[in-house]
Parts: C-alpha cells; sequence; structure tokens
C-alpha cells in the first residue's frame, strides 16, 4: 500500500520561493497571532505572501485576518482564498468551528492530504503557522517542510525559554534552518536578558522584540488597523528583518 | 476539482517506481475508500488526464480503480462499524467537508454505539495505491 499523496507535496510548495515556518516550544505563545500578522506585513509590502494554518485542533488564523470560513475553489487541487493579498489555507476553511479531535496518525493524514492537494499560486513567502509542541503533527511538519526557514517564538518567561531551548535543540538535530527568535509578550521594546542568553546559547538572532499590546485584541480580523498597532508595526520589523531590509535585533 | 490533485499524486508515484525499477507498468491498482466519497469514474477520467502520453513506462499501464468500504472502530467501546451503521449520517455539506479532508470525519460522525467521536479508520479512507505490477526483469 503506497501512499501517492507524498510524491506531490514538494510539487505543490514548489511555487513559494520561501518557507517561514512560525513556531515555538508552547501553546499559547502567539505563534497564531505573529505568523498571520506576518504574513498581512509581508502582503502590505507588496510581497506574494501565503499563509496556512497548520494548528488542527484550535485553528485561529482566520480570525486573525479575517477570512471567511468557506470551502475553497477546486481547480485541479484547491485554491486558497485570498484576504488582504494573503492567499490562505487552514481546516478551519472546511470544518468551521467544529471541533476536530484528532489522534497522531489522523493528524498525519490531514497534515499530507492539505499539503498535496492545495495549489498556491507563485509566492515570495509561504509563511506556515506550525504545530505546537514536539509531538507527532509538529515532527511530521518537519520532516514534509525540509525547505522552511524557522522563526521560534518565545517570551521571557523561564517556562517557555526552556522548552524553546529544546525545541531550538531539535531543529538543530533535525538539521533545519532557524532564522532566529522572537522575543513575543514583551513588557517594551527591550530584549530581555533571558532571551538574549538563549539567543546567544542557541547561536541564533533575535529577530524582533514584540510588545504586549492591548490594542490587538479589537484589531483582529481587520488587517489594516492590525498592522497599525504597535504589535503590527513590530511584525512589520520583523518582515524586514526576514528580507534582509532591517537587522536583526541580536 | 481535487481529485486532479490525487490523481497526479498517483501518476507520479507510479512513474517514479517504474523508474527506479527500470521496467515498465503493466497493472496499476488504486483503491477509492468510500470515507472521502469519490467517484470511481472520476478518479479513473482525473487518472485518463494527468498521465503522460509520451511515457513508455506507462504507455501499456491498465488502470484498476475499486471502491474500499470504510471500516471505523471505536476506540472507547471497540464497536466495528460502517458509515451505512450511522442512524444520524453526516449531511451534504459535512459530506463535502470529509471529501475535502476525511479526518472531519471525526467531527460529523460518532461511534453508533456509544456516541464518541474517537475512532479509528480501519479501511476506506482516502486513495492509494495497492499495487504496483511491473513487467518480469530480465
Amino acid at each position: 500500500m503506497i501512499d501517492p499523496r507524498l510524491a506531490v507535496i514538494e510539487r505543490r510548495l514548489a511555487s513559494a520561493r520561501r518557507i517561514v515556518a512560525v513556531t515555538g516550544g508552547k501553546g499559547g505563545i502567539g505563534k497564531t497571532l505573529v505568523s498571520s500578522t506576518l504574513a498581512l506585513a509581508l502582503a502590505a509590502d507588496g510581497r506574494r505572501v501565503g499563509l496556512l494554518d497548520l494548528d488542527f485542533t484550535g485553528p485561529c488564523d482566520h480570525l486573525v485576518i479575517g477570512a471567511r470560513q468557506e470551502f475553497p475553489e477546486e481547480e485541479f487541487g484547491i485554491l486558497p482564498q485570498v484576504v488582504a493579498g494573503v492567499q490562505f489555507m487552514s481546516i478551519a476553511c472546511f470544518g468551521g468551528d467544529d471541533p476536530v479531535p484528532l489522534r497522531g496518525a489522523d493528524l498525519t493524514n490531514a497534515l499530507v492530504e492539505l499539503l498535496a492537494i492545495t495549489r498556491w499560486g507563485d509566492l515570495d513567502t509561504l509563511v506556515i503557522d506550525m504545530p505546537h509542541g514536539l509531538g507527532d503533527m509538529a515532527l511530521d511538519a518537519v520532516q514534509l517542510l525540509p525547505r522552511a526557514e524557522y522563526v521560534v517564538i518565545t517570551s521571557a518567561s523561564q517556562l517557555v525559554v526552556q522548552t524553546v531551548r529544546r525545541s531550538l535543540t531539535l531543529l538543530r538535530r533535525l538539521d533545519r534552518r532557524v532564522r532566529g527568535t522572537v522575543e513575543n509578550m514583551a513588557p517594551s521594546s527591550q530584549l530581555s536578558d533571558r532571551v538574549a542568553a538563549l539567543a546567544a546559547d542557541s547561536a541564533v538572532p533575535v529577530l524582533a522584540v514584540l510588545p504586549a499590546d492591548g490594542h490587538v485584541e479589537v484589531a483582529l480580523g481587520r488587517p489594516e488597523m492590525l498592522l497599525a498597532t504597535r504589535f503590527g508595526r513590530a511584525v512589520q520589523a520583523l518582515a524586514s528583518s526576514l528580507d534582509g531590509t532591517s537587522h536583526p535585533v541580536s | 476539482m481535487h481529485e486532479m490533485a490525487l490523481a497526479e499524486g498517483v501518476v507520479v508515484t507510479a512513474l517514479e517506481s517504474a523508474r527506479r525499477e527500470g521496467r515498465p507498468i503493466l497493472r496499476l491498482n488504486v483503491k477509492v475508500g468510500q470515507l472521502q466519497q469519490i467517484e470511481t469514474d472520476i478518479l479513473r477520467h482525473c487518472l485518463d488526464g494527468v498521465l503522460p502520453k509520451d511515457e513508455p513506462l506507462l504507455a501499456g499501464m491498465q488502470v484498476l480503480v475499486d471502491l474500499s468500504p470504510a471500516c471505523l472502530r471505536c476506540r472507547l467501546c471497540r464497536h466495528d462499524f460502517r458509515l451505512d451503521d450511522l442512524e444520524s449520517p453526516p449531511d451534504s455539506t459535512e459530506l463535502e467537508a470529509i471529501h475535502f479532508v476525511p479526518e472531519l470525519a471525526h467531527s460529523y460522525i460518532k461511534c453508533p454505539g456509544c456516541g464518541s467521536p474517537d475512532f479509528e479508520v480501519v479501511s476506506g479512507r482516502g486513495v492509494w495505491i495497492e499495487s504496483i505490477e511491473l513487467e518480469p526483469g530480465p
């Protein structure tokens, strides 16, 4: 028994010049918000951008960018919905708000299916909101996306830093390219000592410091308003840093 | 139709296999799981559409497409069941969601024995290659 879907995943992703995988060791660290806002920022800067939500158990990227939960169009596969210039795909486009209780093999199958049937247009960057943790689906995604460059989200909490340290070690052992880490939920625009030490120990740059910003909540689903928040402006700096048009924080 | 994307996967996989072995394919056995609600005729049509016409390794290939019934097993009460056993089967919108991503069955199908959505798809999930029969080697 041979799975024919695996043979076409790389073909489907070939139209993306670069794949940026936004990951982090902990749930609730802000991967959804950072990856979705990053896609919006890149699109606002004139880039051709895709956003793929791989958080199957709690998909929320559509809420951040204001996407409709409707079945995608079919044309030799399925076509991403375009929202604020971002080509967008998520399991939420199919399952609505119903819970999707999936175990390991089911998660793998759903991941492979989505990667095999989604036809992205020409993209400068495909941003992927990666599954959280180091479980089956996260490992499958890392395996199936060998070209991805990783942006690892952390906060200054020692509980988070400890977990992110493990994620960075794993990515290095799996020979994946880490672009850098991002300090999220920061009390100011100042890089914390703890995240600076994490980055130094792991020999990766800190790409951005993203402030905790109470205005983000009301801007969810409104791309222009979101990008105008303090958080949104900091994510635009992250986008520039990824493009090499500005320098990382450290 | 997104069946075309799956058909492409079947043909690419078959061709890779033939190239690896250096022998033409005689017969390709493809299974379509009932859960994904793909019609075998539509998949045959898609396979025909994506088959490279000038590829000698596939020129004489016979393609067989068969439906495989969906067998589900509850992880809670171990009850085995089929789609026909469901008292309240998914509606047309829910079936369409399952058609795109069969794992969404866990949102819309429950064990008829205990009502749990935590079941295993034992067989009949989606599209797979059951076997590839190559021309005998020298």
